[in-house]
């Protein structure tokens, strides 16, 4: 009988101690992302009426409604860029005093890996930040919010954003994200080795023929220069092939189309320029040294890499240089980087969400505090805030960053895209080291890619 | 009376065991029966359990099935039993090496082992960083020192066939400390006597370690033995730092690597489990053999 007690007070004692470790959890993944939350959050954990449907004067008249903390997760502002962010943050809590941000950065290395768990937990940050390649991944898998209604509701000035940008965020017709910032891909130059080698400057029509003789007068200089650095993977891999009119998939997205005779001869193109005329370095020539690094220390005469080096290179270049938009072949192809701003399905505080994704996406406030911080750019389409972006130098031709926004492809959307990036690239590889020729590493690839993803 | 005492008796044990009892649950116990029955599905990672709508779908043994008839999981075993055959030997012979050295060094012992031991302490991500360095091609000391001797050095970790070796070589020097410092506490529990009786007999210092010293070793060579396999297995950190997630044309693509990529790059949650799970078998399955294996080598000193 005293053993038949015990044990009934032994399970409720478990039982209790269950409840308390569970509850001590999901209490402190609440005060992880709300370390400095005031009372206020409760207020917004309770769902409103109106969250569901969002009604016009709600957005005309937020101050009316009761406070709410809008979560908001991101990579973008981690290190250097934190105060840029938290300027952002202060302009729109002006704006809005009903509406607290709770920002949780979250290190890019870490992002993705958190985020998924916490999605998959329930317990996702009501607007959050995702790169264009995980964009894709998200939506299709119905973790995002159609943002639309939103659009409708507040009479939403599409104009006011990039159209290109914008249209990257929908899949299947639904519009799921709003561009946060955006970047494209630039030839960048040595103005000074081009001057050596007698060699004239890259121009808006350049083609790979021009690109390539130049990068061989440049080579021609001495042992250790290089004349042009292009990486060999995927992302610069299916701009290359549209370069030369391919492409990875056909055109309703059904099939593989890798190893077609245009994207053959894309591949041969780069990799004879590491294995056959060495105008660019192999990566035993590179040894670990970074393309960068190359181009800073004056033994590169282009590269084909991101405005993101802007600062890097303002900073840390010694000679002359400047950009031009990138040279194509039977046509011109430009890259399109985006990191997106998406609702969480589930927020129950939708409709601030969307007012601060708005703000950080649209508004000349917080594109101007982008455009001033030199922090990517903003996907928005005001003359003056662009206009002071064209301003700063070097490089001096900046306007080749608009100019290529003419040319915008954006990597093919499919669900399985870090697979595919990933496939894709090992085979690349195995070319660009001579291991296969590009015809067999195509062929392999074609192969993989058509057993390994769905498309 | 005595049950009131018998009561309070099990109450405190209770107590003392239920702090570790939940970390085992739930960082152990749950996570791997949770990982079992994912291994069963479909699921990415990224959706809420909702059977009801069909997500995930439990799909058997569908998963192990495509792991095991794909090309990928043979060649990424094949890689890691690349590692092995290179890794085990070295690392056996290079602690036993160290450990005798620090066995009959009498003065600064302490400082040795340290320098010994520090790379055991060191965080994988700073060593796989120098080692990145070390054995970078145009710029790294490695290859300038076998220029010296005449030796071209390849570009290590940018080589599909030397990336491996390279990986190799960091990973004894950051696992040899721990080895040799359980085989040191093999050599100095070796009796002396054995030593003096064999002095009296003649034999020399190669025979004495051949005869006395290796036997009574055995326990502990039996131990490394079975980590260092293990270990293997479950080779990570060096493969994606030093050669940049899978190195030149996926040479260093290893099970673990692949795991992770499957869970968190490709949003194959149900999969990577499956693929845990074979890596748990394989391990195991090594494991038992050598525990067989080692009746006919172990000497146990009775």
């Amino acid at each position: 009988m005293v053993q038949f007690r015990f044990m009934k007070a032994f399970s409720l004692f478990l039982v209790l101690t269950m409840v308390v470790v569970l509850a001590a959890c999901s209490g402190g993944n609440g005060n992880n992302s709300g370390s400095n939350a005031s009372p206020s959050v409760k207020a917004s954990d309770t769902p409103k009426e109106s969250s569901q449907e969002p009604s016009e004067q709600a957005s005309e008249e937020p101050a009316k409604e009761e406070n709410v903390t809008v979560k908001f997760g991101n990579f973008s502002g981690s290190g250097d860029t934190a105060k840029y962010l938290t300027q952002m943050q202060e302009a729109f809590q002006k704006e809005h005093p009903n509406i607290k941000i709770d920002i949780e950065t979250i290190a890019y290395g870490d992002y993705f890996t958190q985020m998924q768990t916490r999605v998959a937990a329930g317990q996702a940050p009501d607007a959050y930040e995702l790169n264009y390649e995980n964009f894709v991944s998200y939506a299709k898998k119905g973790v995002l919010l159609d943002i639309n209604p939103f659009f409708d509701a507040t009479q939403f000035d599409k104009s006011t954003l990039n159209a290109q940008a914008l249209n990257a965020f929908s899949a299947d017709g639904v519009q799921y994200g709003m561009p946060g910032s955006f970047s494209n891909v630039l030839l960048f130059y040595n103005k000074e080795l081009f001057e050596k080698a007698k060699v004239d400057l890259p121009t808006k029509d350049w083609t790979w023929k021009e690109f390539d003789e130049a990068g061989a007068k440049i080579r021609a200089l001495d042992k250790n220069t290089y004349g042009v650095f292009q990486p060999i993977q995927f992302h610069e891999f299916y701009k290359l092939v549209q370069q030369n009119g391919g492409s990875l998939l056909n055109a309703d997205k059904t099939a593989f189309t890798v190893n077609t005779p245009e994207n053959v001869e894309t591949l041969q193109r780069i990799v004879d320029r590491v294995l056959k005329t060495n105008i660019m370095p192999t990566q035993a020539q590179l040894s670990g040294v970074g393309d960068w690094d190359l181009f800073k220390s004056g033994r590169l005469g282009m590269i084909v890499t991101g405005v993101w080096a802007f600062s890097d290179f303002m900073k840390n270049v010694t000679f002359e240089w400047d950009v031009a938009v990138e040279p194509g072949n039977k046509k011109k192809a430009t890259h399109f980087f985006s990191n997106g701003l998406v609702i969480n399905k589930d927020s129950k505080v939708a409709e601030a969400a969307f007012e601060w994704i708005k703000f950080l996406s649209s508004s000349k406030e917080a594109a101007q505090i982008r455009v001033d911080a030199g922090w990517e750019l903003p996907a928005v389409t005001y003359p003056d805030v662009l206009e002071s972006y064209l301003k700063l130098t070097p490089p001096s031709n900046r306007q080749a960053v608009f100019d290529s926004l003419e040319y915008l492809v954006t990597p093919p959307v499919i669900e399985q895209f870090g697979e595919m990036a990933d496939i894709l690239g090992i085979h690349l590889t195995a070319a660009s080291e001579g291991a296969k020729t590009a015809q067999q590493a195509l062929d392999d690839a074609q192969k993989e890619l058509t057993d390994k993803i769905k498309l | 009376m005595q049950s009131e005492r018998n009561r309070k008796k099990w109450l405190t044990i209770i107590l003392f065991l239920l702090p570790s009892t939940i970390g085992l649950l739930v960082f152990s116990v749950i996570p791997i029966v949770y990982s079992l029955v994912i291994s069963f599905t479909d699921w990415n990672g990224l959706n809420p359990w909702n059977l009801a709508a069909g997500t995930p779908d439990f799909i058997g043994f569908g998963n192990f099935k495509s792991i095991l008839e794909g090309e990928e999981f043979w060649r990424v075993l094949k890689n890691t039993m690349y590692y092995i055959v290179l890794y085990i030997p070295l690392i056996l012979i290079a602690s036993v090496l160290a450990a005798v050295l620090l066995n009959n060094t009498y003065k600064a012992i302490g400082l040795y082992r340290v320098i010994f031991f520090i790379p055991v302490l060191t965080s994988w991500v700073a060593a796989a960083l120098i080692w990145k360095w070390l054995l970078s091609d145009e710029y790294g000391p490695i290859n300038a020192i076998l220029s010296f001797v005449g030796i071209d050095g390849p570009a290590w970790l940018q080589d599909r066939i030397w990336a491996m070796p390279g990986i190799v070589f960091a990973s004894i020097w950051k696992d040899m400390g721990f080895f040799a410092l359980i085989i040191l506490g093999g050599l100095q529990a070796i009796n002396p006597t054995y030593y003096e009786a064999a002095h009296m007999d003649g034999a020399n210092f190669w025979s004495r370690f051949i005869r006395i010293t290796l036997p009574l070793l055995s326990p502990m060579l039996f131990f490394v033995l079975i980590m260092c396999v293990i270990n293997s297995f479950q080779l990570f950190p060096q493969v994606m730092i030093m050669t940049q997630d899978a190195g030149p044309y996926g040479s260093t693509q290893v099970m673990v690597e692949r795991i992770y990529k499957f869970a968190f790059k490709y949003y194959k949650m149900g999969y990577a489990s499956s693929f845990s799970w074979i890596l748990f078998v394989i391990i195991f399955v090594f494991t038992a053999v050598q525990m067989k294996l080692q009746k006919k080598w172990v000497h146990y000193d009775s």
